[in-house]
């Protein structure tokens, strides 16, 4: 009954004429997106009979707030770790798998063309939604969990065919070169977007052809620094429209990309901690890392932290690639992601501010919580997590 | 006392302060839940305390955790009197619906210019109306 009330109230807001079943829900549900209060309404819920509290539909999580076997590489405090069992022993009484991974369309189950979806990240929503051409609202925790007892969502936004039309042309006039690079053009694009509604139609540069991690990175960045669920990119995702070569456009090139990585200036070099997270890491990312950390040696100052989902993990370290990561003086948490790991916390346990990363996400979101972000190419990151000092 | 409507809001009505600007919001990105204030230095609000204010804004932003947030934040009673922005996502409606506060957006003009910080407002989400009651001073 919560869980239809709630539906209710959302899908009339949205003017929703009903609900459409999901096959797929993805919950976040981290301790410090919950709070004490988060947490307590979940165990409640967990206690109420079987019948009531089981998920109805298949139902994955979002990354956690801690990796309970590298706390202490970490100094995350116990009251942290403590609320996040609590968390994470209440999702799994109510049925659900515990992915914990926010790239579930890369490791867990890649939604198809149509696939009516409640997915709860905007990343995940964004790629859902673009390169899938699967239907996906963003699905806050409480309202996911409410799709995840009901099986269905009110049929709004992104359910609809009139929702997923483009409205503004971007052109991109040279290649992005890096994954950064990806990031920074979907922070520029996303940043220019006026509401949720809007849905950006790329025309990428001289035909180039993306792959899954720079779509990844771009459509996270875009939907962080916007509100923004759904793009597209001509000759690239399925409900594009075509380009127009002589068509009106705005444009984007490397000295936007450069503009916007030097708009993040940290107010000292000494570098306190390297991130690659934001999204998780796939595969192919940790293999890349692996690479540039061969024969080096992080700076005894400087942390680096990667984190990537379990099942990742697992297959990296199989591939001789974690052991790589770690022999330089990098920690490969699982799981997680870094902001949702009370990162304020974590500022100050460890005495962090100055931050380096990869991810035109993170650094959107990490200023909030007292870090002196900048952001780079993973090259130059490794070289800056290396040396101690941020390079520019 | 003047009117400016929205499209039907959800929550119970409420009277209170504003505390304005045509800045974006979430949650995540944008406060320190802790201590109840602006806590990105690049929001027009760093510094400022949202607590039992009515938070008028432009348009949310990424992140989903604003719902499990804004709920936690009203279990402290530290989270705001209500929110009016100008585009709510589905993330602000279903923080509303799960935390209790009032939000109301889509109004007929732009809401962050329709009303300034200090300003005395009624907000009823039923109607999808916001009555302006007392006005701050404005600068000359």
């Amino acid at each position: 009954r919560w869980a239809m009330e709630q539906q209710i109230a959302v899908g009339e807001f949205f003017d929703a004429e009903d609900f459409v079943e999901v096959s797929q829900v993805h919950i976040c549900a981290d301790s410090e997106a919950l709070g004490p209060s988060g947490v307590a309404f979940l165990e409640k819920l967990a206690g109420a009979p079987a019948e009531q509290r089981r998920v109805s539909v298949p139902t994955v999580t979002d990354p956690r707030g801690a990796d309970f076997a590298r706390v202490a590489s970490i100094k995350q405090p116990e009251a942290i770790v403590a609320l996040e069992r609590r968390a994470a022993d209440a999702l799994a009484t109510l049925g659900m798998i515990l992915t914990d991974t926010c790239i579930n369309y890369q490791s867990v189950l890649p939604p198809v063309r149509g696939e009516h979806l409640a997915f709860g990240d905007t990343g995940s929503v964004i790629y859902a939604n673009s390169v899938c051409g699967a239907r996906s609202n963003y699905e806050g925790g409480p309202a996911a969990l409410a799709a995840a007892l009901t099986g269905r969502v009110p049929r709004y936004g992104f359910h609809l065919d009139a929702c997923r039309r483009g409205h503004r042309r971007w052109r991109v006039t040279q290649p992005p070169r890096s994954l950064s690079d990806w990031g920074a053009l979907g922070a520029l694009v996303g940043r220019a977007q006026e509401s949720y509604w809007q849905v950006p139609v790329v025309e990428p540069a001289g035909g180039h052809k993306p792959t899954s991690d720079q779509l990844k990175h771009f459509g996270a960045a875009m939907a962080s620094w916007g509100s923004t669920a759904m793009y597209h990119v001509c000759s690239v995702t399925p409900e594009a429209p075509p380009a127009e070569p002589g068509a009106a456009a705005l444009e984007l090139g490397h000295r936007d990309i450069d503009a916007f990585y030097d708009s993040f200036a940290p107010s000292r070099e000494e570098l306190d901690v390297v991130v690659f997270a934001a999204p998780q890491l796939s595969l192919l990312e940790m293999q890349q890392l692996a690479r540039l950390l061969e024969g080096r040696r992080v700076h005894e100052a400087t942390a680096l932290l990667v984190a990537t989902s379990p099942e990742i993990r697992h297959a990296a370290a199989r591939a001789g690639l974690v052991a790589a990561i770690e022999r330089a003086g990098g920690v490969v948490l699982e799981g997680v992601c870094f902001y949702q790991m009370h990162a304020r916390v974590l500022a100050e346990a460890n005495g962090w501010r100055t931050l380096m990363t990869n991810s035109a996400k993170l650094v959107n979101i990490i200023a909030g919580y007292g870090y002196e972000p900048a952001l780079a190419p993973m090259e130059r990151c490794v070289e800056a997590a290396v040396s101690g000092r941020i390079v520019r | 006392m003047s009117e400016i409507r929205g499209h039907r809001g959800i929550g119970r009505p409420v009277r209170g302060i504003a505390l304005v600007a045509a800045d974006n919001f979430s949650a995540r990105y944008d406060l320190d839940r802790e201590r109840g204030v602006f806590s990105r230095p690049a929001h027009r609000l760093f510094g400022q305390s949202y607590v039992r204010k009515v938070l008028v804004l432009n348009a949310a932003k990424g992140g989903v955790a604003t719902s499990w947030m804004l709920a936690e934040m009203a279990a402290r009673d530290l989270a705001p009197l209500a929110l009016l922005l100008n585009y709510a996502n589905p993330i602000m409606a279903q923080a509303a619906a799960f935390s209790g506060i009032p939000l109301i957006d889509r109004f007929e003009r732009d809401i962050t210019q329709a009303i300034a910080t200090g300003d005395e407002v009624e907000v009823d989400p039923a109607e999808g109306l916001v009555r302006l009651r007392s006005k701050a001073p404005r600068s000359p």
